[in-house]
């Protein structure tokens, strides 16, 4: 492919095509990690450097692969790649690796990673994998970091653990909205991102199953 | 016992998988379209839970956690942390049990392998499970424990997709602003019903 396309295989991914927004990968283990944007931040990178990597290798070995174990063989890989992640961050942030507790090792199940894998990596060049792992790396964090602005700044008043509404505990005039800390308002923010996304880019607003009729008009009925 | 059946509540509803700690969203959301089938994926993830849990356990405690291997007697076995194989040995263990599981319903229950049919190796890629087994291995259950932890998360899973897929049976009905349609309003109603899952918190038994 041509030098044209590799910017298009890097951006596509973050607005046009975003795994979580439309292709609806990979919410599972994003949601809990977003109360912080710190957190966030952690997690992205994670999962870019986990999602970049395992698409190489896959590309790079995908013509030694017997297509009746590839399941279990790009799992391995993506394993062995989230052990390292995992190893690093209680090597170096420890602190941090205790917040993310299990949701680290639930990048394995992340099905980002493993769709990539199957559905880019399998077919294309290790070049192009590598940069569509980035890119669809950079699409999951754009929503994980958007998400986790919104919980940290209404939620507890900082952004990166920066204060920048003054909260009502520490004499400032802001009280802090709980329920974003909470579990569900994950939930709400990512539909909310959906529905601005698509209002953007009408061609991904799924078919109604069945069609409301108007109803009947007065002068109808007579 | 009163331990036992206390962990059994927090599991299904205090700790609820997909609705708390959001595990298993992907096939929750893709497969939550019709109750008959959400009710299908539930069962299947409940049985798999209440085995892979406990025997996963059983291979921390066995072989990978710090000093596990002093059983074998081999000097200096009661030295070696094996933990950081936790991840790989974990997604091969749940990979195996399904597929073993698999083929032996499909010998002596094809009634139950029928109905489970394509559900069973979704599971695979379930996080579901593995977050079952990471939480198991992160709280220290020991074996009875993880039983009880492992089939009650798993009926609370089951619970939250059956009754995520009644309501939208319901919703498709609904007049939804286009562009909110589908995934967009299934993530607000999912958030809902994770606010309503909210008010069990703090339960004791």
């Amino acid at each position: 492919m041509a030098d044209a396309s590799t910017k298009s295989v890097l951006t596509a991914p973050v607005f046009k095509n975003n795994p979580i927004a439309l292709q609806v990968l990979g919410i599972c283990s994003a949601l809990a990690v977003t109360t912080s944007m710190s957190v966030s931040l952690v997690m992205t990178l994670a999962v870019i450097f986990v999602t970049a990597f395992s698409n190489l290798f896959v590309s790079l070995i995908r013509h030694h692969i017997p297509s009746s174990i590839r399941i279990i063989v790009q799992m391995t890989i993506i394993a062995s790649l989230v052990i390292v992640v995992d190893q690093v961050l209680k090597a170096f942030a420890y602190e941090m690796s205790k917040q993310l507790s299990v949701f680290v090792g639930l990048i394995i199940t992340n099905c980002i990673v493993m769709g990539r894998a199957e559905g880019f990596a399998m077919q294309n060049g290790p070049k192009m994998s590598f940069i569509d792992g980035i890119g669809n790396g950079l699409g999951y964090g754009f929503i994980l970091m958007t998400v986790g602005f919104f919980r940290e700044l209404f939620g507890s008043g900082s952004v990166f653990g920066f204060t920048v509404l003054e909260t009502v505990q520490n004499g400032g005039w802001y009280v802090p909205n709980g329920l974003l800390l909470l579990p569900p308002s994950a939930f709400f923010i990512i539909g909310l991102i959906i529905w601005v996304l698509r209002s953007f880019n009408p061609e991904q607003i799924e078919e109604n199953e069945f069609k409301m009729k108007h109803n009947t008009e007065p002068k109808e009925a007579v | 016992m009163e331990h036992y059946l206390s962990l059994f509540v927090a599991s299904v509803f205090v700790e609820n998988l997909a609705l708390a700690f959001f595990l298993g969203m992907c096939t929750f959301l893709a497969v939550s379209k019709k109750v008959s089938a959400a009710f299908g994926l539930g069962i299947a993830v409940i049985v798999v839970l209440t085995i892979s849990v406990p025997v996963n356990n059983v291979i921390y405690n066995v072989l990978l956690a710090e000093g596990a291997l002093a059983w074998t007697g081999i000097s200096g076995a009661e030295n070696i942390d094996l933990s950081f194989l936790g991840l790989l040995s974990y997604i091969g263990v749940i990979a195996a049990l399904v597929q073993i599981l698999e083929m032996f319903l499909d010998k002596y229950v094809p009634a139950l392998y029928n109905a489970l049919g394509v559900f069973l190796p979704l599971i695979t890629v379930n996080c579901a499970i593995l977050g079952g087994v990471l939480f198991m291995v992160e709280r220290n259950y020991n074996f009875g424990e993880s039983v009880v932890y492992g089939l009650g998360s798993g009926v609370g899973w089951a619970l939250a997709i059956t009754a995520l897929a009644g309501i939208r049976e319901k919703l498709k009905y609904s007049d939804v602003p286009g562009s909110l349609q589908g995934l967009g309003i299934t993530f607000i109603t999912v958030g809902l019903m994770s606010l309503g899952f909210m008010s069990f918190s703090g339960i004791q038994l």
